[in-house]
């Protein structure tokens, strides 16, 4: 395929992952927008007025970049590992498999796909957060190149899970029991600077505290990790896998009998 | 002569050790019109399967108009146009979205998609449903909607897996025809299929796979040619109460007004007629007990699975 052919097809995959959830938005944008609301009205305001400041800020301007990096990654997996394995399931994954679109085109047009919705849903929970706080970015360059890395990372992952899951069930157990709890624990909505040295220590295991970090430096001006150790495990984890995904999907596993 | 496709020495044994191939050669000239039968489970479609990159091999060669599909996939799979077995295109797309997506996995831009896919959807006269879901079509529209599909890039070798499972005769016919147009403009056709009039009426040449293995490989009129015996069912003037007791023929009666005669082939249709004459018997209408091709077909595929017993 000539370089101007991979670009057409890599606009046909992505044009069509980004209408396909915009088609079906009311399932897609609508939920993480209310999810989110609810967070900020009860996290936020209620209890957060009781709990006083953190790293010198209000509770709900600490915890607003981790809300909305939460709901960047979880929109960005979901999305991918939701359409690669619907694709998968009903065979039209097919229609790919048996074209000259190669496996980079087909990697980056679901990724891209996934990032569309991550970045899309976090701009929304951005706008809805500005009913409850102001919002200053002190890094805007930052900010931007964390949030579009992470929502990448997890869109490879969402394709991993994807590749591998077997059954409807395959493609819910890692977002319930590995990514909720990765986030959750990732420092969205404490410092981990609370807990005890141990505790700080466990936590430095979890990556998505620095995306959470990066993210909040780059919004706030303050973090727990640097943003360089940041953009290093970001680049590291990105590479890895998408250089996993890519030997599987080369390798037809889950897809290819 | 390049061959549109040369098959050597496939072999296919799935992750549950059930081998699907045990080895097949096979040559599909250009331009030909092939039938590929076998029953279920013959190893069909996981011939197609390697040959259109949804199944990986175990061992052997594939070539598709002289390139080989493990060192020149991509072109191998610009020249394959495929029409699968099963349903495989997202029920919740418009039908003009599925093939304008498929042209795209091509690199084929847009506008001239769109073109292609006007001209396609008029000729299968699904234009009218451009912008239905295609959960809504009926079961020989998502047929048709399969082979614009798989044409969106004009594909030079062409595979139907049983393209007319399950469609009314109308539309059958009116997808050979189709097909037919298609062979003659130059494109190969490969088709699998179990009606065998189908097969018959339109290959030129013909392979039966049984248990992973070609078991024939030959034209369709050679074939055809083996045929020792034909038998003809009869329907009479007038009702017989029994069969004439002299007659050189062999002669089966079903009912009073139906009678089954079998025809060798060294004779013709002329000595029939004047031997039932004879016997005073008046026809009134006759037609083939069964098509030709399944007679020689199912006699191959016992023949090999008495062989392969023994």
């Amino acid at each position: 395929m000539k370089t101007a052919q991979k670009l057409t097809a890599f606009k046909t995959i992505l044009t069509k992952e980004v209408m396909r959830f915009l088609r079906i938005w009311v399932q897609t944008l609508v939920p993480p927008a209310i999810t989110m609301t609810l967070y900020f009205v009860i996290f936020g305001n209620l209890i957060g007025s009781q709990i006083g400041d953190m790293d010198g800020f209000k509770y709900i301007e600490y915890i607003i970049p981790g809300l909305i990096m939460m709901s960047v990654i979880t929109n960005s997996y979901s999305n991918v590992v939701s359409t690669f394995f619907t694709a998968k399931m009903f065979g039209h994954i097919q229609e790919m498999l048996i074209s000259p679109v190669p496996n980079h085109i087909i990697l980056m047009g679901y990724i891209g796909g996934g990032m569309a919705r991550g970045l899309m849903v976090g701009l929304i929970v951005t706008l809805v957060s500005l009913f409850f706080s102001s919002l200053t970015i002190q890094h805007p360059f930052i900010t931007i190149a964390v949030v579009v890395l992470t929502s990448m990372l997890f869109s490879i992952a969402g394709l991993i899970n994807a590749i591998y899951a077997k059954s409807f069930d395959d493609i819910t157990i890692i977002p319930t029991f590995v990514l909720t709890p990765l986030t959750y624990l990732g420092g969205v909505f404490y410092s981990i600077n609370m807990l005890s040295d141990f505790w700080q220590n466990v936590s430095l295991a979890n990556p998505v505290l620095y995306m959470v970090n990066g993210f909040r430096y780059g919004i706030l001006g303050v973090s727990d990790i640097s943003p360089v150790a940041s953009f290093s495990l970001l680049a590291v984890f990105i590479v890895a896998l998408y250089g996993f995904a890519y030997y599987l999907l080369k390798k037809g596993v889950g897809i290819r009998s | 002569m390049t061959h549109a496709l040369k098959i050597t020495n496939l072999k296919k044994t799935y992750d549950n050790k059930f081998q699907a191939l045990k080895g097949i050669n096979l040559e599909v000239q250009k331009g030909d019109f092939f039938a590929l039968l076998g029953a279920n489970g013959a190893g069909k479609s996981t011939a197609i399967g390697i040959i259109c990159s949804l199944v990986n091999k175990t061992d052997g060669d594939v070539s598709v108009f002289g390139y080989d599909l493990e060192k020149d996939r991509e072109t191998v799979q610009e020249h394959i146009g495929l029409v699968p077995q099963e349903f495989n295109f997202n029920i919740w797309e418009p039908v003009i979205e599925i093939i304008l997506n498929q042209a795209g996995y091509y690199g084929i831009e847009r506008p001239v998609a769109r073109k292609r896919a006007e001209e396609l959807l008029k000729h299968l006269d699904l234009w009218d449903k451009r912008d239905e879901q295609a959960q809504n079509l009926s079961g020989g529209m998502k047929r048709r909607l399969m082979i614009a599909r798989a044409l969106i890039h004009n594909p030079k070798l062409l595979i139907l897996d049983e393209p007319t499972a399950g469609v009314d005769i109308e539309i059958r016919r009116s997808m050979w025809e189709f097909l037919k147009k298609l062979n003659q403009a130059g494109t190969t056709i490969i088709l699998t299929t179990h009606y065998l009039e189908e097969a018959e009426s339109m290959c030129n040449n013909i392979a039966i796979i049984n248990k992973g293995e070609v078991v024939e490989s030959t034209s369709m009129k050679e074939l055809l040619s083996r045929l020792q015996v034909e038998t003809f069912v009869l329907d009479l003037k007038e009702p017989l109460d029994k069969c004439p007791e002299d007659c050189e023929l062999t002669i089966n009666l079903r009912d009073p007004s139906t009678l089954e005669v079998e025809l060798d082939k060294s004779r013709s249709l002329n000595y029939l007629f004047e031997t039932l004459s004879k016997h005073n018997i008046r026809v009134m209408s006759m037609r083939n007990k069964t098509n030709r091709l399944e007679e020689l077909f199912v006699k191959l595929v016992k023949t090999d699975n008495e062989d392969s017993s023994s």
